[in-house]
């Protein structure tokens, strides 16, 4: 991977988790996970089906207050405001925090309005030109912008798998968020389509701290600087992607690396 | 009741053609040793086959006598008269027959119609002749069938496939049941509008403006006065059935519908729908005693207060707000379905772009829903012009043509039931047109039934 | 790393959204205000659809519950057997049920009533079958003096029971001056109680509404419900394990499938029509009677039993079948002996919801006749019968007062059985409801 020259090593981190427990119920999905990450980095988080990944990344964007019974414990905070705190708005803070999931999902609307959708929940554009902008840039830092310009009044559903997941991408971008999390964002779609994602990604590293679940360690090798390797609820391991994949620390890690279980 | 005795033996021989059937079958296992295989069927299966045989063509008989032996007996009876004493058809001959059955089964102690002690005896020994000659046949071809059957027993009998194949044709003979009834309802419908429509021609009934049977008894009249102009009924049945009731029933049923799906507490989602649900449960005479009794009142006050001096008192209003209620729990759990059948991701997606959930509600479910949502208002249109006892007993008879909520309004529901209770002549235009009355509802809610059904499936295939 | 999704023209640089402006503020504020309201919208909504339900329950029990009641008033009678015209020795004999039956009891109430001086006129018309009940309970009363209770006219009933606004204007109260003074006199000399009415649980119809009962039209429900469910469970069952199991795919299963779902949604007032036309004219068959009202809600209710039933054969899944098959069963013996059974708690509660729908239903019935005033309780399937919701139509449509408390009573006995009926279905599919 090359390394953008612009990005230090010591930076404050962008969201930092401490001693964070979810439960489902009785059941407990994360057990006393505590992660910093970055904005300059794509941090990763691998591991096994089931591990508490997914569940973990969207506690940082509070998406597990839509899940019936699901209780969060612990301290996460963005930019040093507490996510969890009652003060906190759940609306600004899923602007400021954005996600993409890991089947695409655009509405059932066109792709104009796809992208125009949270700048005008949020009251981000002044006119009708400066809506045109916005719309125009979101589509141009997802890549999308020559595909979809001679049909933003096209439905989103009807794109490709691929295109529908990068729209997905740049409605998120389109609210000018400070984190994007992505739920294993190329599950759902074929090589071709993965590999632009994946450049898409890099393109928008530095700008957002990006922190993307995948169950594909290529992937992740790929993509990110930092890795954090989840096991049955708790964070095994969480370090710089390259000293996770050629010198990991826990045993557990080096299994999965290596393929013992997955 | 002679009949019941007849249908009772039938069944009990049956049964004895059954034993007989299955001790034959085991008969053939000792023969054969018990050994498994060596008869192909089990000897119920011996015992089913014969007491189908036997009992089928009787029953058919006996119900087939059921059906139709009234109506010979009285052909009979009738018949028996000469022709200038013989009562016009209709009302007056049924009314004879009714005090011959009267004195005949012992109900009535003595007959206003002197005809009726003459006829008795005819009408008492064509029945018992007719119950006696159908339970005769029936026993004759249950002999028959059993015998035959029964004959036909062997280990090598594919007795199972048989009985097996009996009722398959059982269940498909059942099924065809609902074809029969469209085609009974469809059937019954046109034939009876024709005969109206001899009278009356189709385009003053669907663009006349004028509606008053009461004037037209006399056939001679019903040209001339032009009384059977439909539009103001079906003008009555859309502003309550489609106007009134949608305007309480749409925005009510979709909320809750939202507010259930979307922000109750499961615990009290479990309490709330079946208290929605009760709601459809009511029987429509006590929302129409409701309506008639408690809401028109106060409908009819509020209008006084409004300063309505002509104010009804069996507005289109009343009936309509109550059938809205009705109709509020089909909306609701249409829209329910609907909005369930929005992938849960959608929701996810505006939620995680930082909609608040009324903002997702809004702007991503309802639209997404719409075509399914839609789907269930036609569907609860069709119910609702179609329902009848609320608008009987809380809207008019009297057939204006007004959009003014508070005057009174009558519906095609209304007119098929004031039309056709009471004592009226059942060849008279006035009773026939309840049934060009019921085709043209049957037709409205069949096209609504059919399209809202094709959009509420279109959706569902969108979604899966 | 490739450039492939450079962009092509250079992209517009925003100033970060700064979400502590006051403007911002208020515009969240004002979204969140926009939420509390809608979520109360909501809330409302359901609110006023359960209170509409709330105010029609207590509007009806309010009515309603004084119509289980019926006033009696006390009188002393003299059983003179010279008023009833009967010759004493006669009645000690073999034919002395006969002759009791036979006397007029009408003649020795009018006597009895004179003792209730001004108030005379107060008893019911049919008080006098009380003094008949109770001689004939008891033939030794002959001759003697006993105290009873008779019941009194309806309008002295509703005034025991203050159903009148006595303060309103004589003319629009609906109750005359002569009526009021008699009640006054009688409940003055504590000659009124008011007791269970078991007539109106148990009598039939009748004009006179402290006489009125809902026993016959309980009674013509049952028999038309008999009717009902023998002809549409069979023939439901049956059409959905065929459509389910057994129908090949192609014109004749559609067309089938096409009915059912158009039957399920024809108004209940068509099916009036198919009677009145079909059974009544065509095939002549008997007015008013259970047995042409049970076929007719037997076809109106089918496509009930047949969805409901389609829909629970459906989950039962095919590993069961395959289970049975691959043990040579045939596929017969699977649907008989593995999916109904196992079908069964969805059969039911879809059966049950069906017959609870006839149960309530009215409208095709008053096409078929079953709306006669019939004033003894029916005596087979083929005898004018009326059922509960019409009795509740033909009370409500009558202009005596005391009729309106008799409705709403009857709708109170109807209710508790649909409520009864409907709970046993949720219990069903709660207690037997299976996730494979």
């Amino acid at each position: 991977m090359n390394q953008n020259p612009a990005i230090g090593h010591n930076t404050v981190p962008k969201m930092t988790a401490r001693d964070v427990n979810v439960f489902y119920g009785q059941k407990q999905a994360i057990k006393n996970v505590s992660i910093d990450v970055s904005a300059e980095h794509v941090t990763a988080f691998i591991g096994p089906s089931g591990c508490g990944k997914s569940t973990f990344l969207r506690c940082l964007n509070r998406m597990n207050d839509t899940v019936d019974g699901a209780r969060v414990e612990g301290r996460i905070e963005l930019d040093g405001q507490d996510v969890y705190a009652s003060g906190m708005d759940v609306v600004q803070l899923r602007a400021r925090v954005g996600m993409v999931f890991q089947k695409p999902n655009p509405f059932p609307k066109s792709i104009y309005e796809n992208v125009a959708y949270g700048p005008r929940l949020h009251g981000l554009a002044r006119s009708k030109t400066d809506m045109d902008e916005i719309v125009e840039s979101a589509l141009k830092r997802a890549g999308l912008w020559d595909e979809a310009k001679d049909r933003l009044n096209e439905s989103g559903t009807a794109m490709s798998g691929g295109q529908q997941q990068r729209l997905c991408i740049a409605r998120a971008i389109a609210v000018d968020p400070e984190v994007i999390l992505m739920d294993e964002p190329c599950s759902a779609l074929d090589p071709i389509a993965t590999a632009r994602i994946e450049e898409l990604i890099d393109e928008l590293r530095g700008r957002y701290a990006i922190v993307i679940v995948t169950h594909n360690m290529q992937q992740a090798a790929r993509v990110s600087q930092k890795t954090a390797f989840f096991h049955l609820g708790t964070l095994v391991e969480y370090d710089d992607t390259s000293a996770i994949f050629t010198n990991p620390k826990a045993t557990r890690t080096k299994d999965y690396i290596t393929g013992r279980y997955g | 009741m002679r009949l019941l005795i007849a249908f009772a033996l039938v069944l009990g021989l049956a049964g004895l053609a059954y034993l007989a059937g299955r001790a034959r079958g085991n008969r053939m296992v000792t023969v054969a040793g018990g050994r498994m295989g060596a008869v192909h069927s089990r000897p119920v299966y011996h015992g089913a086959y014969v007491a189908v045989l036997a009992l089928a063509p009787a029953l058919l008989v006996l119900a087939g006598w059921g059906i139709v032996g009234e109506g010979l007996i009285e052909g009979q009876v009738l018949g028996s008269l000469s022709a200038a004493e013989r009562p016009a058809p209709g009302n007056d001959s049924e009314a004879l027959l009714n005090e011959v059955r009267g004195l005949v089964n012992g109900d009535l102690p003595q007959a206003f119609n002197p005809l009726a002690p003459r006829l008795a005896p005819v009408y008492a020994a064509a029945r018992s002749n007719g119950d006696l000659l159908a339970s005769a046949l029936a026993v004759a071809l249950l002999a028959m069938g059993g015998l035959w059957g029964w004959s036909r027993l062997r280990p090598d009998f594919r007795a199972r496939n048989r009985v097996e194949t009996q009722v398959r044709a059982l269940l498909l003979v059942s099924s065809v049941v609902a074809i029969l009834t469209t085609f009974g309802i469809v059937l019954s419908l046109i034939f009876e509008s024709i005969r109206f429509f001899q009278l009356v021609s189709p385009v003053e009934f669907l663009t006349g403006l004028q509606w008053s049977p009461q004037t037209a008894i006399r056939a001679d009249q019903v040209g001339s006065t032009g009384a059977f102009g439909a539009v103001p009924l079906f003008w009555g049945t859309i502003f309550i059935g489609a106007i009134i009731a949608m305007a309480v029933a749409i925005p009510l049923g979709l909320m809750s519908a939202i507010y259930l799906t979307q922000y109750a507490d499961p615990r009290v989602r479990k309490w709330l729908k079946p208290i929605l649900e009760l709601l459809a449960g009511v029987p429509t005479v006590v929302y129409g005693f409701f309506a008639a009794l408690t809401i028109a009142p106060l409908v009819r006050s509020f209008a006084v207060a409004l300063g309505m001096t002509n104010a009804s008192s069996d507005s289109a209003l009343a009936a309509g707000l109550v059938m809205g209620v009705m109709i509020i729990p089909f909306v609701s759990s249409m829209a329910d379905d609907s909005l369930a059948a929005v992938p849960r991701a959608m929701r996810d997606g505006s939620l995680a772009m930082g909609a608040t959930p009324s903002e997702t509600v809004k702007k991503v479910l309802v639209p997404a829903a719409l075509p399914g949502i839609m789907g269930g208002v036609l569907l609860a249109v069709s119910r609702a012009i179609g329902e009848t006892m609320i608008v009987v007993m809380a809207a008019g008879l009297a057939a204006n043509l007004t959009a003014n909520p508070f005057s009174s309004v009558t519906t095609v529901t209304t007119q098929i039931v004031a039309l056709l209770t009471g004592d009226q002549e059942f060849d008279s235009a006035k009773t026939l047109s309840a049934f060009a009355l019921g085709l043209v509802l049957f037709v409205m809610t069949l096209v609504l039934n059919i399209y809202a059904l094709a959009v509420v499936k279109r959706y569902r295939e969108a979604y899966e | 790393m490739a450039t492939l999704a450079a962009p092509a023209a250079p992209i517009a640089e925003r100033q970060p959204t700064d979400w502590t402006t006051q403007a911002m503020r208020s515009r969240i504020a004002a979204r969140y205000r926009a939420e509390r309201n809608f979520r109360r919208l909501g809330a409302a909504a359901l609110v006023i659809a359960a209170s509409f339900l709330a105010f029609l329950l207590f509007t009806i029990v309010r009515d309603g519950w004084t119509g289980f009641q019926r006033t009696e008033t006390r009188i002393e009678v003299q059983f003179d057997a010279a008023t009833l015209g009967v010759d004493p020795a006669a009645v000690a004999g073999p034919q002395g049920q006969a002759l009791l039956a036979r006397a007029d009891y009408q003649a020795l109430l009018l006597k009895a009533a004179e003792q209730l001086g001004p108030a005379d006129d107060t008893l019911s018309d049919a008080a006098w079958m009380e003094l008949r009940e109770a001689l004939m309970d008891n033939p030794a009363l002959l001759g003697k003096r006993a105290s009873l209770w008779v019941p009194v006219r309806s309008s002295i009933d509703l005034l025991a029971k203050g159903k009148y606004d006595l303060a309103a204007p004589a003319e629009s109260r609906g109750v005359t001056d002569r009526e009021v003074s008699d009640w006054r006199w009688l409940e003055g000399k504590g000659l009124l109680r008011t007791g269970f009415n078991t007539t109106f649980l148990f009598g039939a119809d009748s004009t006179e509404p402290e006489l009125a009962g809902i026993g016959g039209a309980a009674l013509g429900s049952l028999l038309t419900l008999a009717v009902t469910i023998a002809i549409a469970f069979p023939l439901g069952v049956f059409s959905a394990v065929w459509l389910e199991e057994f129908a090949p795919k192609g014109r004749l299963a559609d067309i089938i499938e096409l009915s059912i779902n158009n039957l399920a949604a024809v108004p209940s007032i068509i099916f009036g029509l198919l009677g009145l036309a079909f059974f009544l004219n065509f095939a002549g068959m008997p007015r008013s009677a259970p047995l042409v009202g049970g076929i007719t809600l037997a076809l109106m209710i089918m496509p009930v039993i047949v969805i409901a039933s389609r829909v629970a054969i459906k989950a039962v899944p095919p590993s069961i079948r395959d289970a049975a098959l691959g043990i040579g069963a045939s596929p017969i013996q699977v649907v008989f002996h593995h999916v109904l059974p196992l079908a069964l708690p969805g059969i039911m509660t879809g059966t049950i919801i069906g017959i609870a729908r006839a149960l309530g239903e009215t409208a095709p019935l008053l096409l078929i006749g079953m709306r006669a005033f019939v004033t003894d309780v029916p005596q087979g399937f083929t005898s004018p019968a009326t059922v509960l919701p019409m009795q509740v139509f033909l009370w409500s449509d009558d202009v005596q007062r005391g009729f309106v408390e008799k409705t709403s009573a009857a709708i109170m006995v109807l209710m508790l059985v649909l409520i009864a009926m409907n709970s046993l279905a949720i219990y069903l599919r709660n207690r037997f409801e299976r996730r494979w």
